[in-house]
C-alpha cells in the first residue's frame, strides 16, 4: 500500500492543482492495474460495502487503549475524522504488513464472511502492523468512503492528460456501473465498456453565474431564456424499452420517481433528456421543501404519492435514436425536443417554457418575480451553444434572483471536519421569538479563514459547555444569513425551513437587540 | 496556610509574597522560562535560571532587574525555600519548587520529557502539589521519537532538493527554531530569519554551540538560498516575505501538525509534529512521577485532562490562567509581531 499511501500523502500536502496532477501521474506510472482501478473506484465514490461497523471499531480501539468513552468522544471531536482518530489513539506499530491496495481491498471485502471475533482478530492485527499514515488509510478503506484531496473532476483531468484522452470521453467512460472485478483500468478509461451499458448517462452541462448582464445579453435574439427551476436536475434515459433517471450527483434515482418512469415508458423511441424533477400539484410548482419529502426514501407510500406528485420540466435533448446530438446547436436541440414531445399526451412531463421578452428591462422584471412561481431565477443559453461537458464559460449562464436575508445571532458552534477540524466552523443561528431565541438555520460557509479564527476564539472564551462537540455560546455575534428560499416545516422548531442558508457577512455593527424576529421571517413565505 | 494561590495577577506564593510567571505587573516575579506568555513585561524584579537571563533581556529589555540562579541551587525568600529544576521545554526552562514548613509545591511552567539536545532534560521532582500544563492533553497526541522526527525532516529536505526546491521550516523563534536547526544540521546550507538570529545570539552567549548559519535579510534579494534550508518564525507564514524565496516548499513544525485537518488548514506543504510540550503519555508520566496529592491543571486541554486525572485517582482541578498564547490556543495563533 506504500504507493497508494504516498499518493494520498502527496494529494494531502498540497493545494496546488499541478502538484496534485503530478502525484496522480506518478501513481498511474508505477501502480498495478488493479490498484489503479481501486483508486478510481474509491475516488469516484464507488464505495464497497462496509464489512465491519464503526461501533465495533470504536469498541476495539477503546479496549486496546483503555481510554473511557467520553475521552474517545473528545478526541474524535478534536480530530473530526473517525479513521484518523482511531489511528492516532493506537500505540505505535510493532511490525509491517505489506500488501497492495487491491490485496487490501480483497481482504476488506472478505470481512463480511467473518464472524465478529474473526473480524476483530484481523483488524487488531492490521492496526498493530501499519504505521500511522497507512493505518489511517486502512481505516478509511474499511469505511468505504474516500475523498481525499482531489475532486472527481481533478481526477478525470489527471487521467485524461496522462493517457492523452478527451476529459469528456474519460468522464463518460467511468460513469455508470462498473466493478473492479470485471474491468481492466486501461479498457475502462478508453471507453471499452460504454456501449454495453444501456444506462450510461452523459455528463451534465452546467452554467456559471452571470457577470455583467448588459455586456452579455447584447442581442436578446441570440439567447434562449428559461426559468431556472429549483428541483433536482435529472437526466432521463430511455433505451431499448428501459428507463433510467440519473441525478446530477451521478446517482441512479429511477425508483424514486415512478410517475416519470411510467409516463416515459409509454413514449415511442429511444432518447436521452435533460430536465428538472419538481414537485407539481395542480399545475403549480411547489416549494423545494415539498420535494424534499420525496427524496431518498426506500418506500414511497401511496399517501406521499398523492400529497407530493412529481413532475418533470424538460430542458434539453442529448441523444435521439442512439445518436448523440450534443454537438447540435441549442436551437436545433430545442426543435428536436419539441418534435419529440409533439404527439405525446404529457401528463406529468412538460417542456420548460421559453421566456419571450423584447427588452432587458422586461427581462429584469420577469426575474424579479421568479420567486412567486418557485423559480430561482433565469437560465440564459446561447442559441448556438453545444451541450458541453461540465461548466464552460460563455455559452450558458444562470442569473439567479438575489437571495433573501435575515440577521441572526450565533448560539451554537461545533468544530468542522477534515481541514476545518481545528476550528469552530459549523454554526447554528437564532432569531428572536418574543422574549426567547429560536433556532432558525445552520450554516457552514461564508466566512474567511481569519473570521473563522476570530469566531473560534470567541467560542473558546464564551462557551457554556466544556465537554462534547457542541458549544453553546453567549448570544452576541450577529450575522447576516442569506438563503434561496423559505418554506413551512414541521420538523423545525421555528416552524420554517430555509433553503441553502449561508453566512453573507458578519454584522459587527449590530447587536443581538437588532436581529430579526420570527414573525417577520415568516412573512417571507408567500 | 496555602502555599500558593491563583490570583488575578498570576500564581502567588502566599508566605513567600512573590508571583510565578505573573501576567500583570508585580514586585517580584519568578520566571519558569523565556516564552512571552510566561515572562511578561513590567515586573520590578525577576528571578529565573541563568540561561533565561539573556533571553529576558533580549525580549523585555536590557535594563530589567533580573537575577539568575542555577538548577538545584536553593535560596530562601521570606522563609520559603525556592529552587529551580530542569523542565526540558526550552533552554533555561525550569520547574520552580517551593518548600515551606514541610509542604512542597512545584510549578512546572511548560515542560517536555523528550530530549531535544539543547535544553537540560526534564527532572521529576517529588511534591505534594503540582501545577501542570495540558497543552496536548488528549490521547491523540503521541510524539514520534526524536530520531524519527529528524529522519523525516531530513528526508523532506532531500525530497525537495531532488525537485530543486528550497526547504522552509516554520517554528517558534525561541526553542523550536534552534531545535530544527540542530535536526537538519549538515544537510544543506542553513539560513535563519533575523528574529531567530537574535535569540541564537542569546544561546551562543551561554556557550551553546548551534549549527553554522547565515542570517537572511529579506530586504535584499534572497535567491541565493535556493535548495538550502531556511528557518522562519510563524508570523512570516502568510506574509509576502517568505514568498520572496524562490521555488520553496514550507513545513510547519508544531505539535498541532499531528492532525491532518490542522495541516490542511494551514495549507503548508508539510507538517512535522514536533513539540516542546509533553505529549499525552509524557504528561501522565510526569505527573505520576511527582507523587503529588493534588494537581492544578493550567493552560491547554484543562477540563478534559483534569477530568481524566480524577478518573484515574489523581485529585486534579483546572485553573484559569493566561498562559498558552505561544502554541496552545490555536494552531494558527500569530505571535511575533515584527516581521522584518
Amino acid at each position: 500500500m506504500k504507493t497508494f499511501a504516498s499518493l494520498v500523502h502527496a494529494l494531502d500536502s498540497t493545494n496546488k492543482t499541478n502538484q496534485k496532477m503530478e502525484a496522480i501521474h506518478h501513481f498511474l506510472e508505477v501502480a498495478e492495474d488493479k490498484d489503479k482501478l481501486w483508486f478510481l473506484a474509491l475516488f469516484s465514490g464507488r464505495r464497497p460495502k462496509r464489512g465491519v461497523s464503526t461501533t465495533l471499531l470504536r469498541e476495539w480501539v477503546k479496549e486496546i487503549t483503555s481510554i473511557p468513552d467520553w475521552l474517545f468522544q473528545e478526541s474524535y471531536a478534536s480530530v473530526g475524522d473517525l479513521g484518523e482518530t482511531i489511528s492516532l489513539l493506537l500505540p505505535p506499530p510493532i511490525g509491517y504488513m505489506d500488501f497492495s491496495l487491491a490485496e487490501w481491498m480483497d481482504k476488506i471485502h472478505n470481512l463480511s464472511r467473518y464472524d465478529e471475533s474473526q473480524k476483530k482478530q484481523f483488524i487488531l492485527q492490521v492496526w498493530a502492523n501499519l504505521p500511522h499514515q497507512e493505518r489511517f488509510i486502512f481505516n478509511k478503506l474499511l469505511g468505504g468512503s474516500f475523498r481525499l484531496g482531489v475532486s472527481t473532476k481533478g481526477l478525470i483531468n489527471a487521467i485524461s492528460s496522462y493517457y492523452n484522452l478527451e476529459a469528456s470521453a474519460v468522464s463518460h467512460s467511468i460513469m455508470g456501473e462498473w466493478t473492479v472485478e470485471n474491468s481492466s483500468f486501461e479498457e475502462l478509461i478508453h471507453g471499452q465498456y460504454v456501449d454495453s451499458n444501456l444506462s450510461k448517462p452523459y455528463p451534465f452541462c452546467l452554467a456559471y453565474p452571470i457577470e455583467g448582464v448588459e455586456q452579455t445579453l447584447i442581442d436578446l435574439k441570440d439567447w434562449q431564456i428559461e426559468y431556472k427551476w429549483d428541483g433536482i436536475r435529472g437526466q432521463v434515459i430511455k433505451r431499448n424499452q428501459e428507463v433510467f433517471i440519473w441525478s446530477r450527483g451521478e446517482e441512479l434515482v429511477t425508483d424514486q420517481f415512478p410517475e416519470i418512469v411510467e409516463e416515459i415508458k409509454n413514449w415511442e423511441g429511444d432518447f436521452v433528456l435533460d430536465g428538472e424533477i419538481l414537485a407539481i400539484a395542480d399545475g403549480e410548482i411547489l416549494n423545494f421543501t415539498a420535494l424534499q419529502k420525496r427524496l431518498n426514501r426506500k418506500v414511497i407510500s401511496k399517501k406521499l404519492l398523492e400529497e407530493v406528485p412529481i413532475g418533470l420540466y424538460l430542458y434539453d435533448i442529448l441523444e435521439i435514436t442512439h445518436q448523440d446530438v450534443r454537438q447540435e446547436s441549442m436551437q436545433a436541440r430545442r426543435a428536436l425536443l419539441e418534435g419529440l414531445l409533439a404527439d405525446k399526451p404529457l401528463i406529468n412531463i412538460k417542456i420548460s417554457p421559453l421566456i419571450q421578452v423584447d427588452s432587458l428591462e422586461s427581462l429584469k422584471s420577469v426575474r424579479e418575480q421568479a420567486r412567486d412561481i418557485n423559480s430561482e431565477g433565469l437560465m440564459l443559453k446561447h442559441t448556438n451553444s453545444v451541450y458541453h461537458v461540465g461548466r464552460k464559460k460563455g455559452d450558458w449562464w444562470k442569473w439567479k434572483i438575489d437571495p433573501l436575508t435575515i440577521d441572526a445571532v450565533l448560539i451554537y458552534a461545533q468544530k468542522g471536519s477534515g481541514r476545518r477540524s481545528s476550528h469552530y466552523t459549523d454554526y447554528t443561528f437564532a432569531v428572536r421569538d418574543g422574549d426567547n431565541l429560536v433556532t432558525i438555520a445552520k450554516a457552514y460557509s461564508g466566512l474567511t479563514d481569519k473570521e473563522i479564527q476570530e469566531v473560534s476564539r470567541f467560542v473558546n472564551k464564551n462557551a457554556v459547555e466544556k465537554f462534547g462537540p457542541v458549544r453553546t455560546v453567549k448570544p452576541e455575534l450577529v450575522f447576516e444569513i442569506a438563503f434561496e428560499g423559505i418554506g413551512w416545516s414541521t420538523r423545525h422548531k421555528a416552524g420554517v425551513a430555509l433553503r441553502f442558508p449561508r453566512i453573507l457577512r458578519w454584522r459587527k455593527d449590530k447587536t443581538v437587540a437588532e436581529i430579526d424576529n420570527l414573525e417577520s421571517v415568516k412573512k417571507l413565505i408567500h | 496556610m496555602r502555599l500558593i494561590q491563583f490570583r488575578p495577577e498570576g500564581i502567588y506564593c502566599v508566605p513567600g509574597q512573590f508571583f510565578i510567571d505573573p501576567w500583570q505587573p508585580v514586585d517580584m516575579a519568578l520566571i519558569t522560562h523565556g516564552h512571552a506568555d510566561h515572562a511578561r513585561w513590567g515586573m520590578k524584579r525577576y528571578l529565573c535560571h541563568h540561561f533565561t537571563v539573556p533571553i529576558l533581556k533580549s525580549r523585555i529589555g536590557p535594563d530589567i532587574q533580573v537575577q539568575g540562579i542555577g538548577y538545584g541551587e536553593a535560596i530562601t525568600i521570606n522563609g520559603v525555600q525556592v529552587s529551580f529544576h530542569p523542565a526540558g521545554h526550552i533552554i533555561g526552562s525550569a520547574q520552580i519548587r517551593l518548600a515551606y514548613k514541610g509542604k512542597v509545591t512545584v510549578i512546572s511552567g511548560d515542560y517536555k520529557l523528550q530530549e531535544d539536545g539543547l535544553s537540560t532534560p526534564f527532572e521529576p521532582i517529588k511534591c505534594h502539589e503540582y501545577v501542570s500544563e495540558s497543552t496536548f492533553g488528549l490521547p491523540i497526541y503521541q510524539w514520534n521519537t526524536v530520531e524519527k522526527q529528524n529522519e523525516e525532516m531530513a528526508n523532506w529536505v532531500q525530497h525537495n532538493q531532488s525537485y530543486k526546491k528550497t526547504s522552509v521550516f516554520v517554528g517558534y523563534s525561541l526553542g523550536k527554531a534552534q531545535r530544527v536547526m540542530k535536526a537538519v544540521e549538515g544537510i544543506a546550507p542553513l539560513y535563519v530569519h533575523y528574529s531567530i538570529h537574535k535569540l541564537n545570539q542569546a544561546y551562543e552567549s551561554l556557550g551553546i554551540q548551534l549549527p553554522k548559519y547565515e542570517v537572511l535579510d529579506f530586504r535584499e534579494d534572497v535567491k541565493h538560498v535556493n535548495q538550502g534550508i531556511v528557518v522562519v518564525p510563524p508570523a512570516l507564514v502568510d506574509s509576502n516575505v517568505i514568498r520572496k524565496i524562490p521555488n520553496m516548499a514550507y513545513a510547519i513544525c508544531s505539535g498541532w501538525m499531528t492532525v491532518r485537518g490542522a495541516r490542511r488548514w494551514r495549507s503548508a506543504d508539510a507538517g512535522f509534529a514536533i513539540s516542546d510540550h509533553a505529549d499525552w503519555n509524557d504528561l501522565l508520566t510526569a505527573i505520576k512521577s511527582t507523587g503529588a496529592e493534588k494537581v492544578y491543571v493550567t493552560h491547554g486541554q484543562t477540563a478534559v485532562f483534569a477530568k481524566y486525572l480524577n478518573e484515574i485517582g489523581i485529585d486534579a482541578q483546572e485553573v484559569k490562567t493566561e498562559f498558552g498564547e505561544e502554541e496552545d490556543e490555536a494552531p494558527t495563533t500569530k505571535l511575533e509581531g515584527s516581521v522584518l
